[in-house]
């Protein structure tokens, strides 16, 4: 079953056509990994899912993006609400400056949940699920700032599945972390496919080719080629898509 | 390439030394201000409160050899009546000035040249048993009959406790500053509590919900303001505010502590504002986009988010903007009408420590009592304000290490 979709979709910061005429569906609980060189609008489509290009200015998108069947950018879409279904992590760990607890909490909390035994069970399972509950059982109450960045980046993917979303979208979660963190995060994605429809972008072809089941290539603007990861690592039909997966350009 | 000529780096040198120099100089002018401040504030309280070139004299059977300047002021205001209400006999004051001579002795007995003044003074004060008498030191000659009383020095609990502020009172100088410290407090709060709220307000909608066209329109306006010379304020108080105040409160006077809050809450907004943006806009991106992508509302994100994260710089602006309040002269002594009395409520006329410095310093004589009172309250003044910017110091330095 298709979660979520684009159709012809357009997007324009001021002048300049960031998005070029995009289609693309991704399957219920599969890994699609989104990648291609630096500035081709691989964050900028990814952004489109939890409507977080709104806070820029002077931004002007054209097309249907679709989640579970619905136009995100209706009139009568709630932003809230969307970004509870559809949720986000960032390229850098940016947790709260709060405790351990209070940042998985947070998205609770702002989402009225006062139940404190619902809110503590929460926070629990998502940072088992996040695989950091067993390295921070003991300082739940510690501030976050006390993590290294890959425990950061984990509890910020913690924070995002508290809040129960059906997808996750994640702009080069593993960037900024060394290769044990990183491995940890991939293993982590696998896991975590079963329950949710993960996005990501990457800019490491090894990474995309290991935790994802379809992959998109763009290209200035444009979804060039978009299939099994299998065969787009192994047999592209389009002669960018190969120079880039077998690193001639990027 | 061309080497360097000689010409070359001795132009150097020079440029070099004369940066260094003018480091020196400023720092040295600072550091001598601050001594010159303290070595005449300091001065007062080696000092009697009563001129030094008046005495104070009794009957020489009269038991008490000295006395509170306070009590002196009583005893002159006749508050105080009879000597046993200080210690001494039963006897009643009479409280006798230089001028009150005449009503003693005839233009005659005094001679023509007052050439018998001296001897006058001696005899009355050996013939009243009960007399205070106070005279110009140089009458009281060798033979002089009385007993000089020895006027306590200004103490420093008189001068911080003190309740009255009559720095030309006579005999006895009357230095309690606590009206003008309660005063200074009163007025300062009072615009903190005012613009505070307000000017935080302004700085978050500035740089969290404003349009960016809307801010760079409204941004130079409140630059502008803190651009107005002070005594414009006060101006605009005077004609303004003041009437205001008394229309609406139905007060016999308007220039009141209030009317200093509210036009001090002015002064100080353009600082709060810009120092509170600042602080706010150093919120992460990061961090605000976490907070959306959760789902949270663009109000909750700023409450949750980015006012704990800038609480540091919020504190900061707060507390300088306390400082432009407490250290504001001219448009505060334009509109509290300056009575140094206790202050009970807002709405009575106040006196702030920078104002009475402003306002009497120039009918003082240089080297006196009440020119020296005015630089110690002039070291109150430096010593709060340093320790205000050190505290937003601490706490910016703070914050740095926190991130």
């Amino acid at each position: 079953m298709i979660k979520i979709e684009s159709k012809n979709v357009n997007l324009f910061y001021g002048d300049f056509q960031a998005l070029k005429d995009v289609t693309m569906a991704v399957e219920e609980n599969t890994v699609a990994a989104l990648i291609g060189p630096s500035g081709c609008g691989k964050s900028t489509y990814l952004r489109l899912f939890n409507r977080m290009n709104d806070l820029i200015n002077n931004i002007k998108i054209e097309g249907e993006v679709l989640v579970d069947g619905q136009d995100i950018y209706n009139k009568g879409i709630n932003v809230d609400e969307l970004r509870i279904k559809v949720g986000m992590v960032f390229q850098k760990p940016n947790p709260f400056p709060k405790s351990i607890y209070e940042n998985v909490a947070y998205g609770l909390r702002v989402n009225g949940v006062n139940d404190k035994s619902f809110i503590e069970e929460k926070v629990i399972t998502s940072l088992k699920h996040a695989a950091l509950w067993k390295e921070v059982k003991d300082k739940l109450h510690k501030s976050a700032f006390e993590l290294s960045g890959g425990q950061q980046q984990r509890l910020c993917i913690a924070r995002a599945l508290a809040i129960s979303p059906s997808v996750v979208l994640m702009d080069e979660p593993a960037s900024a972390l060394d290769p044990i963190s990183t491995a940890k995060i991939e293993e982590l994605i696998h896991e975590l496919k079963k329950e949710y429809t993960i996005v990501i972008v990457t800019h490491n072809m090894q990474q995309a080719a290991r935790v994802s089941d379809y992959t998109a290539f763009f290209y200035l603007g444009e979804l060039i080629e978009y299939g099994k990861t299998a065969n787009i690592f192994t047999n592209p039909t389009n002669i960018h898509t190969q120079n880039y997966v077998t690193g001639r350009f990027g | 390439m061309k080497p360097k000529s000689f010409f070359n780096k001795l132009l150097e040198k020079i440029a070099e030394g004369i940066l260094a120099i003018s480091g020196s100089i400023t720092t040295l002018a600072v550091l001598l201000i601050v001594i010159f401040l303290f070595k005449e504030g300091v001065g007062l309280f080696n000092q009697s409160s009563v001129d030094e070139n008046s005495i104070i004299a009794v009957n020489k059977q009269n038991p008490i050899n000295k006395l509170k300047p306070s009590d002196v002021k009583k005893i002159f205001d006749q508050e105080l009546t009879n000597w046993k209400q200080l210690g001494g006999n039963d006897e009643e004051i009479v409280v006798v000035r230089f001028t009150d001579i005449s009503t003693y002795y005839s233009d005659e007995k005094l001679g023509a040249n007052l050439e018998h003044l001296p001897a006058c003074f001696s005899n009355l004060t050996d013939s009243l048993k009960g007399a205070i008498v106070y005279m110009p030191a140089k009458y009281a000659l060798k033979d002089f009959k009385g007993k000089k009383i020895h006027v306590d020095k200004v103490s420093l609990l008189d001068f911080f406790a003190g309740r009255e502020w009559f720095p030309t009172a006579e005999p006895s100088a009357q230095l309690g500053i606590l009206p003008l410290i309660l005063g200074t407090l009163w007025v300062s709060l009072g615009a903190i509590l005012l613009s505070l709220p307000l000017g935080i307000a302004v700085a978050i909608y500035m740089a969290e919900i404003a349009s960016p066209r809307f801010r760079s329109f409204i941004k130079p306006i409140i630059e502008l303001l803190s651009g107005i010379p002070s005594v414009v304020f006060g101006f605009f108080g005077l004609i303004v505010i003041v009437p205001m105040i008394q229309k609406t409160f139905g007060l016999p006077v308007g220039e009141t502590g209030l009317a200093g809050s509210i036009i001090l809450a002015i002064m100080a907004l353009p600082t709060i504002i810009t120092i509170s943006e600042d602080a706010l806009r150093t919120t992460p991106r990061a961090m605000k986009e976490a907070s959306l992508a959760l789902g949270a509302t663009r109000w909750q994100t700023i409450y949750r988010i980015v006012i704990p994260y800038s609480i540091s710089g919020l504190t900061a602006a707060a507390i300088l903007g306390i400082g432009r309040a407490v250290g504001e002269t001219m448009a505060v002594l334009m509109v509290t009408g300056n009575a140094a009395i206790m202050p009970k409520t807002l709405l009575e006329p106040v006196r702030t420590i920078p104002a009475t410095i402003a306002a009497e310093l120039g009918e003082s004589s240089q080297g006196g009592l009440h020119y020296k009172a005015l630089f110690t309250l002039g070291c109150i003044l430096f010593i709060i304000t340093l320790a205000i910017n050190l505290t937003v110091e601490y706490i910016s330095t703070k914050r740095m290490n926190n991130k």
